[in-house]
């Protein structure tokens, strides 16, 4: 008998052929690491790092500059060797990127084309690379807004038309995953909600979508999934609602003069939440049902809220607690 | 066969190399170069300067012979051979330049299979240069030969064809290496710039000083082997000595690269 180290999250069915026990995997997991490490001389630019992706889902990549995100998609692509630990992509070991990549569609740290090229002859290129053949390649441009340009040449194009040409090129493959570093860079306010509608609707269609991004706003409306990194180290990695329900919620307070706030915030204090005083603003660590006897006492007081706002931390609050970045 | 030459690989490279700039340009470029050489040859027949490379003087007797017509086109193998090194070495290295490696890369991870299917595509690239510039060069040497008073009843004889396709054997076989030259210096490098600078600053300037030196080193001398090999030998060097030369340069220096382009990570 054979043993099998079956990793959690895969759907596995046994088979037995001529009395040997075969395992067919099929992954719920689009990306899966274990202690997934690089290192440049004595410096980890990926320590350790543990998370995992599930299928049909987008998970946002996030971490400040140099925190190991773009070394880490080079390694789940096979542009770089791991120095230490293990991945799956698809089911399939990071160490064969040769039995996954058909599947995968990838933008790494910004586009990179041939500038003599037309953007259609660019795709052209790689289609007939990837042996998907050409006949798709006028609906992807189309696709990312780029449909009346195709056949200028790459060099004339902007940022932002430089980055539909990078997506486009991704979704070559008619990818399962679509791993994008930094998509929306160059974008205008336009044309990053159209990214962000085009990558809904392909979570929508089925397509894992695993995209880091310095615009924590824009992964908050999209992502269900979260990877955290911080100087290599996995911070976060989960569900995004498991993030901030490890956040502590607060309540915006506002009164028409000044010493109502510190009145208020007295009034915080006295009952145990912590509050602080921001441009003119009370921000009172608590639930959002303390709101309510906030709201009481502060009426007893005699005091008038022109605010008053039970919040939980936006991703970009809680990305700036969590690895201790300010700027 | 298919399955180390991957045709996908082929044909993508050739999306690139037939792009007007390069193909015409690279093209023109060949021509011109032959049809030069070819042309001073006939047109410099009496020149008491000589007519042929570095002042040597090709008579009209030799002219003459069966081998007559294919003289000039040997003689322009060497410039071939630079426009070569130089399409290789821009094509090979331009993917590191550009960052478009890492797009190859993820539509081909075979990364062995990527380097052969651009080898091979470049490799034909230049069968084409060459028979362009073999016409050229043959039929300026049927045109100019009545100005030249040059005979050309033996070029129209079987013996003739033979020494076309000897010639031309040779001159793509020396062409093909110069490109190769051109491929590791453009992996090795990952500049155009210093791998093109590196190849012809060597090619065409250091090892003319160190044969002229020392007149010995010729036989040791890549780029002398490789415009040795398209004149199918000479009275110093054999053409035996010089395609197995060549071909062990070659060979060690596309291992070295094979095996760094396989191993080494792709972060730019």
């Amino acid at each position: 008998m054979v043993g099998f180290l079956i990793a959690p999250g895969i759907f596995t069915h046994l088979l037995s052929v001529r009395g040997r026990a075969i395992v067919v995997g099929m992954s719920n997991l689009a990306v899966a690491v274990q202690d997934l490490s690089k290192k440049y001389g004595d410096m980890f630019a990926v320590s350790h790092a543990n998370f995992e992706v599930p299928m049909g889902t987008v998970c946002g990549f996030v971490g400040p500059n140099g925190s190991g995100k773009t070394t880490t998609i080079r390694m789940l692509l096979g542009l770089i060797s791991p120095t230490g630990g293990t991945g799956e992509i698809l089911g399939h070991s990071i160490k064969h990127p040769e039995r996954y990549l058909s599947s995968v569609g990838a933008m790494i740290e910004g586009p990179a084309f041939y500038p003599a090229l037309t953007g259609k002859e660019n795709l052209n290129v790689l289609a007939t690379l990837g042996g998907y053949g050409t006949d798709h390649v006028q609906s992807l441009l189309e696709r990312v807004g780029l449909g009346d340009r195709g056949g200028s040449k790459y060099k004339t194009y902007s940022l932002g038309m430089k980055q539909r040409l990078g997506i486009a090129a991704s979704l070559l493959p008619n990818p399962k995953l679509l791993i994008l570093d930094e998509p929306t860079n160059g974008l205008d306010p336009e044309g990053i909600q159209e990214i962000r509608d085009l990558l809904k609707s392909l979570a929508q269609e089925g397509t894992t979508v695993f995209v880091s991004s310095h615009l924590l706003s824009e992964l908050e409306l999209i992502s269900q999934h979260l990877v955290m990194l911080r100087k290599g180290k996995v911070l976060f990695a989960g569900k995004i609602e498991d993030l901030f329900l490890a956040q502590q919620p607060f309540i915006l307070v506002k009164t028409p003069n000044e010493i109502d706030l510190i009145k208020i915030q007295e009034i915080a204090v006295a009952a145990g939440h912590k509050s602080t005083i921001r441009s003119g603003v009370a921000h009172i660590e608590g639930p959002a049902d303390w709101a309510a006897e906030l709201n009481k006492a502060a009426f007893a007081a005699g005091i008038t809220l022109s605010q008053l706002s039970p919040m939980l931390p936006s991703l970009e609050e809680t990305f700036f607690e969590m690895t201790g970045d300010s700027e | 066969m298919t399955k180390v030459i991957n045709p996908s690989v082929f044909k993508a490279e050739w999306r690139k190399l037939r792009r007007p700039t390069l193909f015409l340009g690279t093209m023109l470029a060949s021509a011109g170069l032959t049809g030069l050489v070819t042309s001073l040859l006939f047109l410099l027949i009496d020149s008491p300067q000589g007519n042929s490379d570095r002042g040597n003087m090709i008579s009209r007797d030799v002219l003459q012979l069966p081998s007559g017509l294919t003289i000039g086109f040997s003689n322009a193998a060497g410039l071939l051979g630079i426009v070569a090194l130089c399409v290789f070495a821009a094509q090979t290295a331009q993917e590191y330049t550009y960052g478009t490696l890492r797009n190859l890369l993820v539509r081909q991870p075979r990364r062995i299979r990527l380097l052969l299917g651009k080898y091979v595509s470049m490799a034909s690239f230049a069968i084409v240069m060459v028979i362009l510039a073999a016409f050229i060069s043959m039929s300026i040497a049927f045109a100019l030969s009545g100005k030249a008073k040059v005979v050309t009843d033996a070029w129209i004889t079987s013996d003739a064809l033979q020494e076309v396709a000897k010639t031309f054997g040779n001159v793509l076989l020396s062409v093909i290496a110069f490109g190769t030259v051109g491929m590791i210096l453009g992996l090795l490098l990952r500049s155009p710039i210093s791998a093109i600078s590196l190849g012809v600053i060597w090619l065409l300037i250091v090892e003319n000083i160190l044969i002229a030196v020392k007149s010995s080193l010729g036989k040791w001398m890549p780029g002398n082997l490789m415009s040795t090999i398209a004149v199918g030998g000479t009275d110093k060097i054999s053409y035996i000595h010089s395609v197995s030369f060549v071909a062990i340069y070659l060979l060690v220096g596309a291992a070295i690269v094979a095996t760094l382009f396989k191993r080494r990570d792709v972060s730019n």
